[in-house]
């Protein structure tokens, strides 16, 4: 089934300072009792969000109304914890399209890639001088082009390329989907499965 | 050609196809899913229009979302309820075993596979949790999902995954009395951080590694995860082969003897080179507790919390902030420290060596008065062995709260949350912030840790109730 497509995105951002920031921080578990994948963005970082009375907690970013943007920039190690996807599925319906940090843990960078959410890897100087570019001054834009693998700041010029499997960059740029694929080799699956069971 | 190690031979293996520039297609041999990870795979395949491909390879189970009490009884919660009922008819619809609630071989899912011959040396096993990497401890390539993967597997029995570096981690020499497995991957996460292995699959070898029990070496795959690994396995043995040996059954194996034989050649030839290699000495490590916000935060339980998080700089805000959550401070001592809860339990510790290990210090005692301490089996199997033994019983008069099988407090999905600002030793994975409930303090540690801990009501040295 084709997803929405990835190519360029031209955003503000949201900062996240902090590191080691775990997927029971993105997504709660007492908030995985559904059965769908929508309205996950209204719990995202729900603890840090509001307080235990319900009330918004003015101290965190995203009640900040200075920042905006499909861009959340974190610092290292992000992701780290649980598989839940529900944690990208948060991410992504909140409106963020890109997570920008120095490290991402294994299985959130492939849940994102699973999900069009571009998971972009920078090395710790250029996310230090992002983050402090962004607090500075909110209105700060960054350009992603997928194709060219380029993160750039726009008011200064400065850019870093990121990595990205050209598996998976393939299937963002195009809107395709993994399933779609493994369908379509079925004949080589049940071609190994004879296999396996001759040599046995 | 180039010598392989055992996590080559498996992944090799089981390779349908290689894509250029891309990830492997790997075939999955044992697939596991529970109720909270599979709900959306499921109308993934509903919307598709297509069936699972090959049922007989997923076993299901209801663990996460569960109660630990009354569960004879409709759920309360309508959500939980909701999810548990959505199993059951998917489970139902598309053809696959359901273990579920009530059911008499229920339990926690990574407690349960192996307990039922499901997990085997050599296969690969997926589940949509991360925690299972724990059946690593069968010389198994086992690794956590996510729900699109796992809508990938029961679509086509197979996944895309680029495939992991390697690294071996050795651990050599002799426990110290009172110290466990759990403590020897505490010691390690804290000494190579909580992303240290992230990129790799691990295998875990040296003589303390072939020194442990099955259970006690699945705790240890248990937690790879929390190094950022992204599975870890254990070569099998005699250890292994005598352990599957003694189950009631094993499906699909008719002889199992013959089977040990090819199973034998699992093991990581002597000229494999590995991208990582890390060795620890067993004799190095003293029980273990965590004093912060992920498991990398561990030190020896007569330990002090360090001063900074990066001994050449001064400590980054991200470490105070952590410190502040648990309400601790740099350089403070945490033996004598006062706690409200403690929880035996969860995938990492909840089988039945964990309770006789827990039984070992409770026996003849009494729980502390400022202690709530909730007792949770990991399966109904564990739960029966545990009365036929009369575990239960000392617990119980230890004045200790004995539950059902269910993930339970380790990510209090359930009513067992612990409350706000109140301090939890417990023997699950992960001490994240509000893991255990909005506001919970968690200090991880070893069954018997956490003993010492529910008799004194203080964080104690389990090694106090050891005669030297």
């Amino acid at each position: 089934m084709a997803k929405e497509k990835f190519d360029i995105l031209r955003s503000t951002c949201v900062p996240l300072p902090l590191e080691n920031v775990d997927t029971d921080q993105i997504i709660p578990a007492r908030f995985l009792s559904a059965t769908t994948r929508e309205g996950f963005g209204e719990n995202l970082f729900r603890d840090w969000r509001y307080s235990k009375t319900g009330a918004r907690n003015k101290d965190f970013v995203l009640n900040n109304s200075k920042f905006s943007g499909k861009v959340l920039v974190a610092g290292k190690n992000f992701g780290s914890g649980s598989s839940r996807e529900h944690a990208v599925w948060a991410i992504y319906d909140y409106g963020f399209r890109a997570v920008v940090s120095s490290f991402f843990a294994d299985i959130f960078m492939a849940n994102s890639l699973n999900n069009g959410l571009l998971p972009i890897v920078v090395s710790d100087d250029f996310l230090k001088k992002l983050l402090d570019l962004i607090q500075k001054d909110p209105s700060t834009e960054v350009n992603i082009d997928l194709d060219k693998q380029t993160f750039t700041i726009i008011s200064i010029g400065d850019s870093a390329i990121f990595a990205i499997n050209p598996y998976k960059k393939e299937c963002m740029l195009k809107g395709l989907d993994d399933i779609d694929f493994l369908l379509s080799i079925k004949s080589q699956i049940t071609g190994y499965e004879t296999n396996k069971s001759l040599a046995k | 050609m180039e010598a392989k190690t055992l996590f080559d031979k498996i992944w090799d293996g089981h390779v349908v196809r290689s894509i250029t520039d891309g990830p492997d297609v790997l075939y999955i041999d044992r697939h596991y899913i529970h109720e909270v990870t599979s709900p959306q795979a499921f109308n993934g395949l509903k919307e598709r229009g297509i069936p699972v491909f090959r049922p007989e390879k997923t076993i299901a189970t209801a663990d996460h979302n569960i109660p630990t009490k009354d569960q004879h009884l409709q759920i309360r919660d309508e959500l939980s309820r909701n999810q548990v009922e959505r199993l059951n008819e998917n489970c139902s619809k598309y053809g696959i075993e359901l273990f579920g609630l009530n059911h008499a071989k229920n339990g926690i899912v990574h407690v349960i596979g192996p307990e039922l011959g499901y997990t085997l040396p050599g296969m690969t096993i997926v589940c949509g949790d991360s925690h299972t990497s724990t059946h690593g401890a069968f010389g198994t390539i086992a690794f956590g999902i996510g729900t699109t993967e796992v809508e990938m597997v029961l679509a086509t029995q197979c996944i895309l995954q680029p495939k992991p570096k390697k690294m071996r981690i050795v651990v050599n020499g002799n426990l110290h009395k009172g110290v466990s497995s759990k403590d020897i991957i505490m010691y390690i996460i804290s000494e190579i951080s909580a992303g240290g292995a992230t990129g790799y699959f691990v295998e875990f070898s040296g003589s303390a590694i072939r020194s442990l029990s099955m259970e006690a070496r699945m705790t240890i795959c248990n937690m790879s995860i929390e190094m950022g690994a992204r599975g870890g396995l254990i070569a099998p043995d005699e250890t292994t082969f005598n352990y599957l040996r003694q189950l009631p059954s094993i499906p699909g194996i008719k002889d199992l003897e013959s089977t040990v034989v090819q199973w034998k050649t699992l093991t990581t030839e002597p000229e494999a080179i590995f991208d990582r290699e890390l060795v620890f000495d067993a004799e190095q490590i003293l029980p273990m507790i965590t004093y912060g916000t992920n498991p990398g935060m561990g030190m020896f339980v007569d330990g002090i919390i360090p001063i900074t998080d990066d001994k050449n700089k001064e400590a980054s805000s991200s470490y105070l902030k952590s410190l502040d959550y648990m309400g601790f401070k740099p350089g403070e001592k945490l033996l004598g420290h006062q706690i409200d809860y403690v929880f035996i339990g969860s995938c990492t510790n909840g089988r039945i060596e964990d309770f006789r290990a827990f039984a070992q210090i409770i026996k003849g005692r009494k729980k502390a008065a400022n202690v709530t301490a909730l007792i949770v089996p990991g399966s109904k199997r564990v739960e029966e062995q545990m009365a036929a033994e009369g575990l239960t019983e000392i617990f119980k008069n230890a004045g200790f709260e004995v539950r059902q099988p269910g993930c339970s407090s380790c990510l209090a999905m359930n009513e067992d949350k612990i409350p706000a600002g109140k301090y939890a030793v417990s023997t699950s994975n992960r001490n994240f912030e509000g893991r255990q409930g909005p506001g919970a303090r968690t200090l991880l540690a070893s069954p018997l840790t956490a003993a010492a801990a529910a008799i004194n009501g203080t964080i104690s040295d389990p090694r106090e109730f050891f005669t030297v």
